[in-house]
């Protein structure tokens, strides 16, 4: 109620919340019908006039408003507006407020309200705008302490009220006192009508709204799909880089995918695990986790073929996981390490072959180490070999040009290395599924699971800790 | 051929190499560390290198390099060494081969 424009200053709202009405915005036109069938009539009109007069403000249109607000006269004046809604008609929804049904007195011993000015009523209209914005919506409530019922339609009302306030204040000075003739009906329609007009704008605005925010989220899901089933989607369109970060990105999406399904798979185990399900069951689950796994290693194969820094990088892992990366990926001898407590009881013969597969992936790790090593020590002395002097340029340049002939061919082999990794760790998880019976390869692959599942956990910790 | 099989019978343990290949150098370390004294053939250091490598892909060896003979048989490339040495195969072979005794 009120200015809910800027122009208005405080103390004008102030004055005008006093003053004004405001109506319950599920006040049906129906209501305002019956009141005006059963009371409005029924107000002696000079009491009427008067009240016109020095409120500026209209019987009919509080009632025209199709019931827009809530009578804040209990606010403005501390008496109690009494919900007498049953003599109103079928005022449906909040009854607490409008309450024309009591006598002209009632009406009048509510005119500490003839304190509100034209002047103000015209400012106050004319400034109003018609608009649905939440800044609206928030001036509007706290600072005229409107109606209790937080409906936008009540404000989207009020917009009419505006107008509606500025075509009647302007007329105000012409009215004849006996005012519910044809005018004022037509007028009331009017507004009723203007009032329906800008609800139904606004349900549609707001539909409009609904759907292009739904439509937002479908298209940013297919995007993600499409990303998924490594579409190439850059952003800045720039389709010439498309091939070089093509091979480390589609390989990110497609080790996405892979834990997913990895996830899946556990779970499925997990379950049976628990479930204590049969031997064949559960060899069939397990089965299925080591082909996946089997499919992990294809996949950095390949994606070592197009980019074997990408995953000599660690970066397609989380942090933590990155902390212990060897050669690309997991340690197996460490892995075995941490399995052995997990796996009790083991037989004799079970303890004495993982025992002897922890010292055999232990001695190849070594071995793939060294040869790495060896390599980078190659690769340095290639680059760093070769006169310093400026001497002989043609003979310089064959040098340096075969030098990084040479150091190519040594970047090429790590391919080899990353392979021969992976090698490893496939075989060794092969191997313990050998040694162990099927229950218990179940509990190692969970084991292992859970193990780097807690590691990715604790890489998002990690991101997300707070930072001074 | 001939070369490549003559050299192999000579030892227990033998493995064609090239001085530069690093992957080489991790299968001579794995040997080591089992405590075998393999025989090392360089091939770029061997004047019929180009046939013997030749040779030894028709065996199927690929990359020609690291290429492995125990008691005179083809064993294979790096992956099937370290395939062998996982599933504890290599040990063995290397023991029946007499190249290591325990």
């Amino acid at each position: 109620m009120g200015g809910r424009t800027a122009r208005t200053g405080v103390k004008d709202e102030k004055k005008a919340a006093k003053g004004m009405w405001s109506f319950d915005s599920q006040f049906q036109v129906t209501n305002t019908l019956c009141i005006k069938g059963s009371t409005i009539h029924s107000f002696p009109v000079s009491d009427f006039g008067i009240f016109n007069q020095s409120v500026g403000f209209r019987i009919e249109d509080a009632a025209t408003l199709s019931g827009n607000a809530v009578f804040n006269s209990a606010k403005a004046s501390g008496q109690a507006v009494s919900p007498d809604c049953n003599h109103i008609g079928t005022l449906d929804k909040t009854p607490t407020s409008f309450a024309i049904n009591r006598s002209a007195t009632q009406v009048e011993s509510r005119l500490p309200l003839e304190k509100v000015q034209q002047t103000n009523l015209v400012s106050i209209s004319s400034g109003y705008t018609e608009n649905w914005g939440e800044s609206n919506m928030a001036d509007a409530s706290p600072k005229t302490d409107i109606s209790t019922d937080a409906d936008t339609d009540e404000k989207s009302q009020r917009s009419d009220r505006g107008k509606l306030n500025a075509v009647v204040a302007s007329d105000s000075s012409d009215r004849s006192k006996g005012s519910l003739d044809q005018k004022t009906l037509r007028r009331l329609a009017q507004n009723r009508e203007a009032a329906r007009k800008s609800r139904l704008r606004k349900k549609a605005y707001v539909q409009q709204l609904e759907s292009s925010r739904l439509k937002l989220t479908q298209l940013e899901q297919e995007l993600q799909r499409a990303r998924q089933q490594g579409i190439f989607i850059s952003s800045a369109g720039d389709q010439s880089h498309a091939m070089g970060g093509n091979g480390a990105m589609a390989f990110d999406v497609e080790y996405a995918r892979w834990l997913e399904e990895q996830n899946r798979l556990i779970n499925e185990l997990r379950t049976g695990v628990n479930s204590h399900a049969g031997d064949a069951e559960l060899r069939i689950i397990v089965d299925s986790v080591l082909v996946h796994y089997d499919e992990i290693f294809r996949l950095k194969s390949n994606a070592a073929k197009a980019d074997v820094f990408h995953l000599l990088s660690g970066m397609w892992k989380t942090p933590a996981e990155r902390c212990f990366l060897w050669l690309g990926g997991f340690r197996s001898s460490e892995l075995l390490k941490l399995l052995v407590s997990q796996l009790e009881p083991l037989t004799e013969q079970q303890l004495v072959g993982i025992s002897n597969l922890q010292q055999s992936s232990q001695q190849a790790e070594d071995a793939l180490s060294q040869g790495m090593e060896a390599l980078q020590q190659s690769l340095s002395e290639t680059l760093s070999t070769g006169s310093l002097g400026s001497s002989g340029s043609s003979g310089n340049v064959a040098n340096y040009m075969g030098q990084m002939a040479m150091a190519m061919g040594k970047l090429g082999t790590l391919e080899g290395f990353i392979r021969q990794a992976d090698n490893l760790r496939q075989q060794t998880l092969q191997q313990m599924h050998r040694i162990l019976t099927t229950r218990q390869s179940a509990r190692a692959l969970l084991a292992i699971h859970d193990y780097f599942s807690r590691l990715r956990a604790l890489s998002s910790l990690w991101l997300a800790r707070p930072r001074e | 051929m001939d070369r490549v099989r003559d050299l192999a019978s000579k030892k227990a343990a033998v493995i064609f190499t090239k001085s530069s290949c690093c992957m080489c150098y991790s299968i001579k370390t794995l040997f080591y560390e089992l405590g075998a004294s393999p025989a090392i053939h360089e091939l770029d250091h061997d004047p019929s290198g180009r046939d013997m490598e030749w040779a030894l892909r028709g065996l199927g060896c690929d990359p020609s390099v690291p290429a492995v003979f125990i008691g005179g048989r083809f064993v294979g490339s790096a992956k099937d060494v370290i395939s062998l040495h996982v599933d504890g195969s290599l040990k063995q072979m290397l023991m029946d081969a007499k190249a290591i005794w325990f």
